[in-house]
């Protein structure tokens, strides 16, 4: 490593009111080389990246390119001077405009001089410059029709293009953050992405990788710093680096090595609920799994495995979906299943997204919670508002949502409040299988251990699948863990191994597993 | 990136428990606050204050029970379609072909009852069938073809004003049987046109669905929020497409009292009452219950407007002070909605 490094920060340190977010944070990036990121969620990869785009404002560290040294922190907009260019996991393409006016988005947003554009013109020159590339988009077709990977090579030749037309005609060296880029990829398509990555490093310019993706990361990246909780786990050289070395450093201790319980059900003396067989959808393959009498079964997986389509699917939410469920011994199939019928069927889903998906924020409380049994005050040809609002004045009292006021608007109460009226407005029509969705998003302390315990009280009536990425909240209201990856279920972890390290250690090595045949980690 | 947000400081204090959010607000112990309260009158307060200074100004003319009632008859269709237009609306859809079924079935009345000789009962049978069916025409494009409500019932608009003149040569059809004049304007009820509580009788009966219909209620979920009305497991197709079918029958009816007002049929008869008709359902939804398309407001909105433009042409103003209103008070009323959300919004935080 003779060249002086692209990057150099030392000693980055951030605190948001009190909590250290990063805490002495070294990364080196050396010219052309791809530098992986790696680090579980709120380990410090955003709050790190926010600061080299300048969005945040560092408490103490130093930062130099290219040998120089930089004030930070960094203006806005500076680090396009300093020959940095980012890609964010959503891409910043507008979806209904065709490929080449995305290339060209800046040009056509900016002030310029030019009244008119022809886009004959604007498409020559986008194939052009994906002539110069390699690679053969289409520039007049839609973005939304062209394939996910395209969508992520038009957003990466765009931010290349801009450092280009930045440095001018001075060669200058740039680094390119590419910040979970492969998070909406289909597993096949990661391939020509990475092939494009490396094609970039050959040319000389240094790419920062970030991902919580191990199997990702050993696979493009040739040096990897890993951060845990805000601080520099270290820095290694990944082709050196076991996968169970990585896990190490991400989750910071080794774990005795036990075999995941395989496919195999657990014997449990309980009744099966319900049967899913060959749940198949976008994301999901062939998921089978029986879930029992009063149980929580927790799901998750890495970002971009496909494990929260599983209770979107079960609901008959999302169109396309295959398989079939037995509930309470009745057959039903995926295809046939709309959210009215599984609702019918005794089937409910919390979404994660409360404000979009779960209530209307503009609506009173009470029309929120009462959303789902309008009929049953609807009798004598009229619907008996007063029961009504009692019925939700109750169920309000009962889930402690403070303030137990049903005729304010949904949308001024707190995020933990909101949850709580949503966990009560589905949990009254006592399904037979709840289905849940990120439960705690956004929500605070208090209300996040009250809303664990309605969990754990529900399924006295509601056998419950969770969806969550949050390890510690499946560690605290499951009985099981079953894990996703690459849209497969690999396998469902059981009473002492439903832990929060055990499930991000299976999480993370599964799917390193997967594809890389690394005979170092065979138990 | 990361799915599982951190706790912000404002979540904590909005939520811990031991403290009551109430304390955010604490102006609002019951269920509306006098600020509300006015809110919700102020349209009504405007409407009297206009009767009082035009009564004022011209006592003779204004001021008499012939004028009041005339005001009150004359403007039945224009509330009937009105009624209709906010059931789209509140489901979060438009339906400017409205005023379009106006004229359809004003003409299809005429044609049939006086060119064919039918009994006036046929024609008002055939007349509120072809209204259903451009509502069903209407909803199944939009709801079957995912299609912008705004671009259809625009298009449709045009083509059933272009039907209307097809069918009648672009003349006007006179002489419709006093069976149907009678009932609509001539009998009276309190010394109004039975007209006027026809009228009445379908603010009633919106009404009574809004508030006391499971339908009503779900409507207004669809409107608010598509997504959470389908994970709730509202058919939200089935409602939508129910609701452009009822807005263009209601509108139907409204043409048959158009026919029975004048005795005849124009080529373009409706087609004026399509702006008076959204700023009634924008301006309605500023009061009696101030953020939502109610019947009760839309009623009082077109009675404000048009004692207004009556006002003002009883004190010399020519006939372009009717666009002026209307145009005026659609465009404020939609700016003045916005501002109270905006302020509700604000006050949430």
């Amino acid at each position: 490593m003779t060249a002086a490094p692209l990057l150099e920060a030392r000693g980055l340190t951030k605190s948001f009111g009190g909590a250290l977010a990063l805490d002495g944070v070294d990364l080196t990036v050396l010219p052309g080389e791809v530098h992986g990121l790696l680090g579980e969620n709120g380990s410090g990869k955003s709050t790190l990246i926010k600061i080299l785009a300048g969005y945040h404002v560092p408490d103490a560290g130093t930062l130099s390119v290219a040998g120089h040294d930089v004030r930070l922190p960094l203006r806005p907009g500076e680090y396009r001077e300093l020959g940095f260019e980012f890609v964010h996991q959503d891409l910043g393409l507008v979806p209904s405009l065709s490929v080449a006016e995305n290339l060209f988005l800046g040009e056509i947003a900016a002030p310029s001089n030019r009244y008119f554009l022809s886009w004959s013109r604007a498409a020559r020159r986008a194939r052009q410059v994906f002539d110069r590339y390699g690679l053969a988009i289409d520039p007049r077709a839609r973005t939304e029709d062209v394939r996910a990977v395209e969508r992520a090579l038009v957003a990466i030749v765009r931010a290349l293009e801009g450092l280009r037309a930045e440095a001018g005609d001075q060669q200058r060296p740039t680094l390119l953050v590419l910040d979970e880029p492969t998070v909406f990829l289909p597993q096949h398509e990661v391939a020509l992405l990475f092939d494009f990555v490396r094609g970039i490093a050959a040319r000389g310019s240094s790419v920062l990788f970030v991902s919580h993706d191990l199997d990702e990361v050993r696979e493009i990246t040739d040096r990897v710093t890993v951060l845990r909780d805000g601080r520099v786990a270290g820095t290694v050289t990944t082709a050196a680096t076991s996968p169970r070395d990585l896990v190490h450093l991400i989750i910071g201790r080794h774990l005795a090595e036990t075999t995941p319980q395989p496919l195999t059900e657990v014997a449990t003396t309980r009744e099966v609920v319900l049967s899913v067989r060959n749940l198949t959808t976008r994301w999901l393959q062939d998921v089978s799994f029986d879930l029992h009498e009063g149980e929580v079964l927790g799901f998750t997986g890495l970002v971009g495995s496909g494990y929260e389509d599983l209770v979107y699917a079960l609901y008959g939410a999302v169109r396309g979906s295959a398989g079939s469920l037995t509930l309470d011994g009745r057959h039903l199939e995926v295809g046939s299943l709309g959210p009215h019928r599984a609702l019918a069927e005794g089937i409910a889903l919390v979404p994660a997204d409360r404000q979009r998906d779960g209530s209307v924020p503009t609506l009173s409380a009470a029309e929120n919670v009462n959303m789902l049994v309008l009929d049953r005050y609807f009798s004598g040809f009229r619907l008996h508002q007063g029961d009504l609002d009692e019925n939700a004045r109750r169920l309000m009292t009962e889930f402690d949502v403070r303030p137990p006021r049903p005729e304010l608007d949904y949308g001024s109460f707190s995020g933990g409040n909101q949850q709580k009226a949503m966990m009560a407005k589905w949990h009254q029509v006592r399904p037979r299988v709840l289905l849940l969705h990120e439960p705690t998003q956004g929500v605070d302390v208090g209300a996040r251990q009250q809303i664990f315990s309605q969990v754990r009280e529900g399924t006295a009536v509601s056998s419950t699948i969770c969806a969550s990425s949050d390890y510690e909240q499946l560690a605290a209201i499951c009985d099981r863990v079953a894990v996703i990856g690459r849209g497969r279920l690999l396998g469902i972890l059981t009473g002492a191994d439903v832990t929060k390290d055990r499930i991000a250690d299976f999480c993370l090595r599964t799917a390193a597993d997967e594809t890389v045949a690394t005979p170092d980690t065979t138990p | 990136m990361s799915s599982i947000e951190k706790v912000t400081p404002e979540q904590e204090r909005g939520g811990a428990p031991g403290r009551p959010g109430a304390a955010r607000s604490p102006g609002r112990q019951r269920g509306r606050s006098s600020g509300q309260v006015l809110e919700a009158l102020a349209l009504p307060v405007a409407w009297l204050v206009l009767i009082v200074v035009f009564g004022a100004l011209r006592p003779d003319t204004f001021l008499t029970s012939g004028n009041a009632s005339s005001i009150l008859a004359s403007q039945a269709v224009l509330v009937v379609v009105a009624l209709g237009l906010i059931i789209p609306l509140t489901g979060g859809d438009y339906d400017l072909s409205v005023a379009s079924v106006v004229s359809l079935s004003a003409m299809l009345v005429a044609i049939l009852n006086v060119n064919r000789g039918w009994p006036i009962g046929w024609a008002i049978a055939v007349a509120l069938l072809a209204g259903l069916l451009v509502g069903v025409v209407n909803g199944a494009v939009i709801v079957l073809l995912e299609i912008d409500s705004l671009i259809v019932t625009l298009g449709m608009s045009t083509f059933v004003s272009g039907l209307v003149l097809w069918m009648s040569g672009s003349n006007t059809v006179s002489g419709i049987s006093e069976h149907l004049v009678n009932p609509v304007i001539v009998w009276r009820l309190a010394g109004i046109p039975f007209e006027f509580w026809y009228a009445m009788a379908v603010a009633l009966i919106v009404w009574y669905v809004f508030r006391y219909m499971p339908v009503g209620r779900r409507l207004l979920v669809v409107g608010r929020g598509r997504e959470v009305a389908r994970l709730s497991g509202i058919r939200v197709g089935r409602i939508r497409w129910v609701s452009f079918a009822v807005s263009a029958v209601v509108a139907a009816f409204g043409g048959i009292l158009y026919a029975g007002t004048s005795g005849a049929a124009g080529p373009t008869s409706g087609l004026e009452l399509l702006l008076p008709a959204f700023a009634a359902a924008f301006l309605g939804a500023t009061t009696i219950h101030p953020g939502r398309f109610n019947p009760w407001g839309t009623v009082i909105a077109v009675y404000f407007l048009v004692t207004g433009i009556t006002g003002l042409q009883l004190l010399g103003a020519e006939s372009y002070v009717q666009n002026l209103f209307y145009g005026a008070a659609l465009v404020l009323a939609v700016v003045f909605s916005q501002i109270v959300r905006r302020r509700r919004a604000s006050r949430a935080l």
